[in-house]
């Protein structure tokens, strides 16, 4: 009886938790776990002609595929020539605009926060869309400025300024966001560590440099990973600019090879691999950036 | 015994469904191995398509057909609705019927999403379409789809500025060759056409017309020549005029190749004979200034054109009203009012009593200029000649043309390099999958 009284925990935490611990399971074990079914099985064609395709079980066959593809090492490193701009670029700004916001007496304080925001909320899609008019020569208004002007129009599908172009939509989409984070984070700090400062003769720019930026690292750190996350996952914005240009291939950055095997080769096994090693990578890049960043944080401190 | 129990449960409903169908074929199910039930049964049918208004010609079925409600899903066409209908074979809620592309058929086949529909094709089906058709939905022996829309080729070149600048139609490649030079020089602003390389549909129907045969199939293996010699000297034609500037090579369908479409900067398209409801949105200022004409020939001694796109009307295999889903198959590609339906909303029906002008009408108003287009369509039509068959994997053939053709346009490098590399990665691919190859 005693035992049983003491085993007897209350039910609510459980209750409670259920709905989100259901949810996890359903939306993110579930499919991890079918995800890694799939990339261990294949559809291989039984008896002659035509045949039929049935499952089989192919062990790591797909993961040698996957290790073994070209393609993809070559979608890593555009993918990386294009992070190297769009990560720096867009905390650079990102920062930079918190830090003018955060200035005390800049009027039209709201206004620019909306309008520094405002693309965010473009979806990725359309944005591109609206982007690769601007790229196209034959209707860009950029080309038409140059021309007008009797300059030579830039190029924006060449070999190297195509990093750019497809960078520039995910930076002019994504600063507004990050701008936000570490806005709010200054916003969240005691006044009186700048009155402090100021009575001690500092000016804004010290401030900023010496203050503002060392207590922003936790935002920084975190609006951080969720740059170079956001560069592993670039899709959308070279997925729509391919249809306007021959610079951009279908298997253009790791997602696009992704996204080629499963829906245009029809190999959703492969595909399941692929992606499932790319989990990893993005996995241990985000804990290894995460300890590089809480190393030098600590050291600072 | 399965009928008096339907009758038992829904007399009313059989009443109905027996006037609703006085004009169609009777329920004509003879010893029908692999398409079983009664056809005239009451059914719910979930209809997969992307063709746009279809909902059209969907409501008129309803409207004669009460008892079995035809219910569209909108879908995106091509490789997408692929993986997508696949998956749903998979999770068991596939949609019933289904609009699927020729070159799709393959894939559907072997995964075996597609029932086949050779016993519920009667004789009256079939002498609906020409029997070149029903290559482009037989696979040995056995068909699976039945024909719907079908895209003959032709040239669309813009008469007014033809006329002004002294050209005349080019009867073959080579004239479209000089001409193209041509232009050029009278005009540094024009082009004759772009050559868009991410298109291997289109790219498929040059090859077609050129004489190639992709794949066939002999003694139950697969033969895959994507870098046969018809195809290699297509593609080295279009690569010399497009590496030599002489043409355009940037992609179609951009808001670039629509201004330059409506501005006069590109003056012809090779298209299909549905490109003229492409033209009328994307230039609709130029009613009037459009023409057709039979594509250029590889020699002046023939004539002969291919297919772009295209499609059949299918079968799940997972369908439980697989009689019924065939019924209305039949009838959306074979049925008059239907044909004139589909007409209607810009699709060029596969039937052959959907070519006759009475069906399509008048011309659309973009080719005003020419009221004959319907006459001229069906005589182009009739010079089409597809594939012997189209191979089991050939999206990851088309996947390659769009993955490697681009690049050799951006680097100006050989193009029939290209069709030498999509052959190894079709191959390779075949025999990866477990299919014989010759």
């Amino acid at each position: 009886m005693t035992t049983a009284t003491r085993r007897r925990k209350p039910a609510a935490p459980y209750l409670m938790a259920a709905p989100a611990v259901l949810l996890f399971i359903a939306f993110f074990l579930i499919p991890i776990g079918y995800a890694i079914w799939l990339s261990l099985h294949a559809m291989r064609v039984r008896g002659r002609g035509f045949g039929v395709r049935t499952e089989v079980f192919v062990g790591l066959e797909n993961y040698i595929s996957a290790i073994g593809d070209s393609a993809m090492y070559e979608a890593l490193v555009r993918m990386l020539a294009y992070g190297v701009i769009m990560v720096p670029v867009t905390m650079g700004l990102a920062l930079s605009f918190a830090l003018m916001l955060d200035v005390p007496k800049v009027g039209l304080k709201s206004f620019s926060r909306l309008a520094i925001f405002l693309p965010y909320a473009v979806p990725g899609v359309i944005a591109s869309v609206l982007w690769g008019f601007t790229y196209l020569p034959a209707v860009s208004p950029v080309t038409r400025i140059f021309t007008e002007a009797g300059l030579p129009a830039p190029d924006f599908f060449g070999d190297v300024s195509i990093y750019f172009s497809i960078a520039n939509i995910a930076i002019w989409g994504s600063v507004g966001f990050n701008m936000v984070v570490l806005y709010t984070a200054l916003r969240a700090m005691p006044a009186e560590v700048y009155e402090a400062a100021k009575i001690d003769g500092a000016s804004e720019w010290q401030i900023a440099w010496k203050i503002k930026i060392p207590l922003l690292a936790p935002a920084l750190i975190m609006t951080s990973v969720f740059s170079l996350i956001g560069m592993l996952q670039v899709f959308s914005e070279p997925n729509t600019v391919k249809s306007m240009t021959n610079s951009i291939t279908p298997d253009w950055v790791p997602l696009m090879r992704i996204y080629q095997q499963g829906f245009i080769e029809n190999d959703i096994y492969l595909s399941a691999a692929t992606s499932v090693l790319l989990a990893l990578v993005t996995v241990l890049l985000s804990l290894a950036a995460l300890a590089v960043f809480r190393f030098r944080a600590r050291r600072s401190s | 015994m399965r009928r008096r129990s339907l009758l038992a449960a829904s007399s009313a409903a059989m009443l109905l469904a027996a006037c609703g169908n006085g004009d169609d074929e009777g329920g004509e199910n003879g010893a029908a191995p692999a398409i079983e039930g009664d056809e005239n049964a009451p059914a719910n049918l979930v209809f997969w398509a992307w063709a746009e208004n279809i909902q059209q010609v969907v409501d008129l079925w309803n409207t004669k057909n009460p008892t079995q409600k035809v219910q569209l899903s909108g879908q995106a066409a091509s490789d997408e609705l692929v993986s997508k209908f696949l998956t749903a074979v998979k999770a068991g809620n596939a949609p019933d019927v289904v609009q699927a592309e020729y070159q799709a058929l393959p894939t559907l086949i072997t995964n075996n999403a597609l029932a086949d529909l050779t016993s519920a094709i009667d004789d009256r089906t079939r002498s609906a379409f020409p029997e070149g058709t029903w290559n482009l939905t037989s696979f040995g022996g056995a068909t699976y789809g039945i024909p719907q829309d079908v895209g003959p080729m032709m040239l669309f070149y813009r008469e007014d500025i033809f006329t002004e600048m002294g050209f005349s139609v080019p009867k073959t490649w080579e004239e479209f060759g000089v001409l193209a030079k041509a232009v050029r020089q009278k005009d540094p602003k024009k082009y004759l056409t772009t050559f868009s390389p991410g298109d291997a549909g289109w790219l498929s129907g040059f090859a077609q017309q050129a004489g190639a045969k992709w794949w066939s199939n002999t003694d139950d293996a697969w033969t895959v020549a994507v870098n046969d010699e018809a195809t290699k000297r297509m593609l080295s034609f279009w690569g010399g005029l497009v590496n030599s500037g002489d043409l355009l090579g940037d992609p179609m369908y951009t808001p670039q190749w629509n201004s330059q479409m409506s501005d006069g900067t590109i003056i012809a398209w090779p298209s299909a004979v549905w490109g003229a409801g492409v033209l009328t949105g994307v230039t609709p200022g130029l009613k009037g200034k459009w023409k057709a004409a039979p594509m250029p020939q590889w020699s002046a001694s023939e004539q002969f054109t291919g297919f772009w796109g295209g499609s059949s009307t299918a079968v799940s295999t997972s369908s439980s009203q697989k009689a019924q889903a065939a019924k209305f198959a039949k009838w959306l590609n074979s049925d008059p009012e239907a044909l004139a339906a589909l007409a209607k909303i810009g699709l060029y029906p596969a039937a052959s009593a959907g070519q006759t002008a009475e069906v399509l009408g008048n011309p659309p108003e973009i080719m005003s200029a020419q009221p004959d287009y319907y006459t001229t369509a069906a005589a182009i039509a009739k010079t089409a000649r597809g594939f012997d068959s189209w191979g089991p994997n050939t999206n990851v053939t088309y996947g390659a043309f769009e993955d490697l053709l681009p690049t050799a346009v951006k680097n100006k490098t050989d193009f029939t390099a290209v069709a030498d590399q999509v052959q190894n990665t079709s191959l390779e691919d075949l025999k990866k999958q477990g299919y014989q190859v010759a």
